[in-house]
């Protein structure tokens, strides 16, 4: 027989005890789709940013110009739909509205990885492009002047760096999607929130049951806030090198002031 | 006369601004040609329309006899004719080997071991063997600049050009990167450098243009330009420096 205690933290115990299982659930659906639709949506924002700083020159083939003008006009739309909506918004609209429009029955798990990764991915765009910008013009002039094609430059010299210096965004978007897959509940995902909702209503415990989810989103925030961190440190290298001669005078840990004019021991 | 690049009749228009009007002027193989002239006078427009960082406007830039302003194949041209700039533009993200790999690897396809080989010599060259570890943000600007030539030698051009490859440089560390460029000049490199350094430029080369407003006002050999020089805007500019 279960009652219920009168006090707050007795009641939070007892949420734990009885529905922790189910909590935890939903919190392990948060952060999957989160995590994916955040490492998705960076490569949709990596691919977009790059194909919309590919410089255009008049030199070009006349049809390369235009079918590059035509893509980069696309891209730039669906940057703007994608940002300039509510993902609740665009989540009911992409699940239903394929369901109904064109009959296409979306797996609920699908329509999740869909609707978040596409999202970042608007997001992570326009941060990529200015990743990129970021980089002085100068190394891609350097890397041009090796023979390096556009493409090359991209890959070998200026993503490497735009990476190391858009990852406190990474970090930030991570964290506003383990956040915001709460409004995936629309449809139906059981996730953190979700959960919650059906936790709370069983025993009316609104206030414990939300206190609870404070607290686990918070630690996984916090979490992967702190990872980021670390791996932001990792990209920055060792801030030090060593020398490489075989000519031990030329270290200069260990040298000797000679002859020593400060130091007379006679 | 063995001319390895000539530039006929080039100009250069940013917007309505001609830059560089009707520039005509060879460059032997083996041959050190500096050119000179003030700030704003087009030498460092010209040398970028050279590498193909600036698209001229008209006229034609003949690389062993062939239009290179209508080549469809602007990296391999660019292999064949490196640069070294003034702000060094090495890349921030690798050490310095790698630096100088990459583009043995990935433009000249060539296999690692070889690449590091090659590479390991040329930095030998210009004294950055010690340094082959570090970044670029730990070393000072000579020392940089050091690398800059190294990695542009490394794809072995046939001629390379030095825009104003000291100007970003305290002044102690010009003298190690002048050494430098001396040694590839006695060698019989093939160089064109845009400098300020006059001295430099009249112990180093082969062949002095003098360039004002966007156009080569006099040209000819270092003791000519030095010593007798023919117009008055060329006497009035060297004036300026024996000066100082």
């Amino acid at each position: 027989m279960n009652t219920l205690p009168q006090d707050f933290f007795g009641r939070i115990v007892f949420i734990i005890q009885k529905y922790g299982f189910t909590l935890l659930e939903g919190a392990g659906t948060t952060l999957i789709i989160a995590v994916i639709g955040t490492i998705v949506g960076c490569l949709i924002g990596f691919f977009v940013g790059v194909i919309q700083t590919i410089p255009i020159s008049k030199k070009d083939n006349i049809l390369k110009q235009i079918f590059l003008k035509l893509v980069k006009i696309l891209l730039d739309i669906y940057v703007e739909v994608f940002r300039g909506t509510p993902m609740m918004v665009q989540a009911m609209f992409i699940f239903y509205g394929s369901a109904i429009m064109f009959n296409i029955r979306m797996d609920m798990w699908t329509a999740a990885y869909f609707i978040v990764s596409i999202n970042t991915g608007a997001y992570m765009a326009e941060t990529v492009r200015g990743g990129i910008l970021s980089i002085p013009e100068g190394q891609t002039e350097g890397a041009m002047a090796i023979g390096m094609t556009h493409f090359q430059t991209m890959l070998y010299v200026i993503i490497p760096q735009a990476l190391r210096n858009i990852m406190p965004q990474i970090g930030n978007n991570l964290i506003i999607n383990i956040k915001d897959t709460c409004v995936l509940s629309s449809i139906g995902v059981v996730e953190l929130f979700f959960a919650t909702k059906t936790v709370s209503g069983a025993y009316y415990t609104v206030f414990e049951a939300y206190s609870i989810t404070m607290v686990i989103y918070l630690v996984m925030t916090v979490f992967f806030s702190k990872l980021l961190r670390f791996f932001e440190k990792k990209l920055n290298g060792p801030k030090d090198y060593s020398l490489s001669t075989t000519d031990t005078l030329a270290y200069t840990s260990g040298m000797l002031k000679y002859p020593d004019k400060e130091n007379h021991y006679e | 006369m063995n001319e390895i690049i000539k530039v006929e009749h080039l100009s250069k228009k940013f917007g309505n601004h001609e830059v560089l009007k009707d520039i005509n002027f060879s460059v032997e193989a083996g041959k050190v040609t500096s050119i000179i002239g003030a700030s704003g006078s087009g030498k460092s427009t010209l040398l970028r329309c050279m590498n193909l960082l600036e698209t001229a406007t008209s006229g034609k830039i003949l690389y062993k006899n062939e239009n290179v302003l209508t080549s469809k194949n602007i990296p391999s041209y660019r292999t064949k004719v490196g640069m070294v700039f003034q702000g060094f533009n090495l890349f921030e993200n690798m050490n310095v080997l790698q630096n100088c790999k990459i583009g043995l690897t990935k433009v000249l396809k060539e296999d690692k071991e070889q690449a590091e080989k090659e590479s390991l010599h040329f930095l030998e060259k210009v004294g950055m063997l010690p340094y082959i570890n570090a970044k670029p943000r730990q070393l000072s600007g000579g020392q940089k600049q050091r690398v800059a030539i190294a990695r542009a030698l490394a794809m072995k051009p046939d001629v390379l050009l030095f825009d104003e490859p000291t100007s970003a440089l305290d002044p102690q560390m010009v003298g190690e990167v002048l050494k430098v460029i001396k040694d590839l000049a006695n060698e019989g490199f093939t160089m064109i450098i845009v400098t300020h350094e006059m001295a430099f430029a009249r112990e180093v080369s082969n062949y002095v243009v003098y360039m004002k407003d966007g156009v080569i006002c006099e040209e000819g050999s270092p003791e000519e330009i030095f010593n007798n020089p023919n117009k008055e805007e060329t006497k009035e500019f060297l004036h300026r420096f024996t000066n100082l």
